[in-house]
């Protein structure tokens, strides 16, 4: 590297580093840049519940299941949403022949409610009456393919005579098929509505009903009417779920976490700095230097595009140990040279290239681990691997190219 | 020069004995699995209060609750409690902070935890396959970078030696936490098998560094007589500051970790720290020592 290509580099750096302070400074100066692109901070940080529901799927045809998931999830984010979460996270997962909804709500204020409204959905179909009974001798309801994802919207009405609160269906274009073709096929006999497996009403049907129109009358008061009516339109699950993992993290715990991480990750970052100050002296100075710019660019690249977990901190303050590795190698090597009688510049240049092998070696091992756990393990462990690994990355510049022209500007040889 | 490969049995014995001594505690007392593994529910709650034991809060949990077998543990930090039950629905849970509430008063969750027992199945088994995946990664790659130096110790053998110096590195943690586990109740959970990977993938950084060395030197005394022995010594004394300096400035930050950082990941990062301890030991005193061996046990071999 010349002195003319080092100081180039060197002043790139710097702009980088300094536009980079005052990009990932979460102060109120930068208020302007915060509302551009805010930290994305995970639930374990701000507080949050992480949810994990498994989705029976049992009673879809296989042909269905990958649409009905689809569509479920639509749904439940469409619920989601409306709690006010900030990117609110709705995702299937696919895991031993088992699909799971998975439902990441950081920074929710009210865990609780948000559980019971995702909960409450009422999965709605209707049913006809079998031909067998059971041991009382009441036939056997036997479902249909006629569901709650086959509903266009559903309102409070009252019946003309009685004044009785009821809810008033109205399909889609499938489902006022699907609904003819039931009513055509059971003229004269009960069809059943279920809501969450209970019979809500059964209704005699009299004659063929093309309209798309549908009444769900029954014990109801106004208010459970609304609330029914409400649900099935914010979307009846098209498959029923049950909640079968909950993490959840209060705010106040949350913010501790953040908190004494940002204490341990600067205090570790200023005894490394200390360390290879007191080793290495004026190149244990100029390896702090790459360090404050290692720091400052992972930052700007995690604020851009990761959402930082109480994981992914971690990973982060790990790499921070592991990023003045290859300086160590580089000038342990370096010392032998100039032990040997070569020149400063000579000894610096065989230093980072003789080192090189080992220092390529090691970051592939950690690479290799990392990518392995980002594809394997699921949610916090993924934002671990990924801090970690773009951190290994980010080192590989910084250690090696970042310091390589401080090393060449700051020395009194030529080239190094 | 110091000679650390004339006294590699008094280290590889060291180790040995470490190793033996971890997985008798492994086989003694075993693993106590968090709810991550065997599903339940983990519930760390807060009440303030001069008087209030964890016997008092598992009694009312149990009497008033209705909940089979409650375990409470007190936290470091005041007022903050750890409840462990049997998986715990939603209902079940304000219910119970209902209880609690009316018995205590003001009660503030921190975190509630639950999952069920096929989640933790899935976990587990991902674990394991992990953990084979970066074994089996990380020696292919070994042997692939080492491939050109096959002489006179073929490069699969430095795979091997990189292999059993990692499995050093991990089942003495392994053993720590198995003994933590019986006496203070530490339990077992996805956290620790993360950083147990994590120390696979760091513990062959430094035996990398000694490998790199003994490569070089090969290729420099090739054509002399000098010992493979002999060798190797010098390729470890000549890397010694750099394998013990590349791991401390981890372990500064591991104790900062420790000292100030999150106490949720404090066990996370002292598994570490054990992880990176034995592993810059075992770098230096264990994966060289037991190629010449292995080198010392082929030309006894090929002499007969």
């Amino acid at each position: 590297m010349t002195k003319r290509n080092a100081s180039l580099l060197l002043f790139l750096v710097a702009i980088v580093t300094v536009v980079g302070i005052f990009f990932i400074y979460p102060a109120s100066w930068s208020a302007a840049i915060s509302s551009w692109s805010p930290w994305k901070l995970g639930l374990d940080l701000v507080g949050g519940s992480h949810l994990t529901y498994k989705i029976d799927t049992s009673a879809l045809d296989s042909s269905r299941v990958s649409d009905t998931l689809a569509g479920l999830r639509d749904v439940i984010e469409k619920r989601v949403n409306a709690f006010g979460v900030r990117e609110p996270q709705v995702a299937i997962s696919q895991t031993q022949g088992e699909n799971y909804l998975v439902i990441d709500l950081a920074g929710i204020s009210d865990v609780q409610e948000a559980i019971k409204q995702i909960g409450q959905t009422p999965f709605l179909d209707f049913r006809t009456v079998g031909t067998t009974t059971d041991a009382s001798g009441t036939p056997v309801w036997v479902p249909t393919e006629l569901k709650g994802q086959y509903i266009q919207s559903a309102s409070l009405s009252f019946d003309q005579r009685t004044s009785q609160p009821e809810v008033q269906l109205q399909f889609t274009g499938e489902g006022t098929d699907l609904f003819a073709k039931l009513t055509e096929q059971n003229v004269g006999k009960q069809i059943g509505i279920f809501v969450d497996n209970n019979l809500i009403s059964a209704p005699v049907v009299n004659e063929k009903i093309p309209s798309g129109n549908a009444v769900i009358s029954g014990r109801f008061s106004v208010d459970e009417a609304k609330k029914l009516a409400q649900n099935i339109n914010a979307g009846a699950l098209p498959a029923p779920i049950t909640l079968v993992n909950q993490q959840t993290v209060g705010a106040s715990l949350g913010t501790n976490s953040l908190q004494s991480s940002l204490w341990a990750g600067l205090i570790g970052t200023l005894l490394v700095m200390l360390f290879m100050m007191l080793y290495y002296h004026w190149r244990g100075f100029l390896a702090s230097v790459a360090l404050v710019v290692y720091i400052v660019i992972s930052l700007i690249i995690f604020k851009l595009f990761v959402t930082m977990s109480l994981a992914g901190i971690a990973g982060f303050l790990l790499s921070i140990g592991m990023a003045v590795d290859a300086n160590v190698l580089i000038f342990e090597r370096t010392k032998e040279e100039l032990k040997k009688g070569l020149e400063v510049g000579a000894a610096t240049r065989e230093g980072f290239r003789r080192a090189w092998t080992a220092i390529r070696d090691s970051n592939v091992s950690t690479i290799i681990t990392t990518l392995i756990l980002f594809n394997i393990t699921s949610g916090f462990v993924k934002g671990l691997a990924l801090t970690l690994f773009l951190g290994v990355l980010v080192s590989m510049f910084t250690a090696i190219t970042v310091t390589r022209g401080l090393l060449t500007v700051f020395s009194k040889s030529k080239t190094v | 020069m110091k000679n650390i490969i004339s006294h590699r049995a008094i280290f590889l014995s060291v180790s040995g004995t470490l190793v033996l001594a971890s997985i008798v505690c492994l086989f003694v007392f075993g693993f106590r699995p968090a709810i991550d593994f065997t599903g339940g529910t983990l519930w760390q709650v807060k009440i303030n209060g001069t008087n209030v034991t964890e016997q008092h809060i598992a009694d009312v949990l149990h009497t008033t609750g209705g909940v089979a077998s409650p375990v409470v543990y007190r936290e470091l930090t005041p007022d903050s409690f750890l409840i462990k039950t049997q998986p715990l629905t939603e209902t079940d849970h304000q219910r119970l902070a209902g209880v609690l509430r009316g018995t205590f008063g003001s009660v503030e969750e921190l975190q509630f935890q639950s999952i069920g027992p096929t989640i933790g199945d899935q976990l587990r088994s991902r674990a394991i396959w992990a953990g084979i995946l970066v074994l089996f990664g990380i020696s292919l790659y070994i042997a692939f970078s080492f491939r050109k130096v096959s002489y006179p110790v073929s490069s699969w053998k430095y795979g091997i030696a990189t292999l059993i110096a990692l499995f050093h590195d991990v089942i003495i943690p392994m053993g720590v936490l198995a003994i933590l586990g019986k006496t203070n109740g530490i339990e077992i959970d996805t956290n620790f098998v993360v950083a147990l990977l994590v120390i696979m993938g760091f513990s062959v950084h430094d035996t990398i560094v000694v490998f790199d060395r003994i490569r070089e030197n090969l290729m420099v005394h090739r054509g002399s007589k000098k010992p493979f022995d002999e060798t190797v010594n010098e390729s470890i004394v000549q890397t010694m500051a750099r394998s013990i300096n590349t791991s401390l400035t981890l372990v500064l930050v591991l104790v900062a970790m420790i000292i100030f950082g999150a106490p949720n990941l404090r066990i996370f990062s002292g598994v570490l720290l054990i992880g990176t301890i034995a592993g810059t030991y075992s770098s230096i005193f264990v994966a060289s020592p037991l190629l010449t061996l292995w080198h010392k046990f082929d030309t006894n071999k090929s002499a007969k």
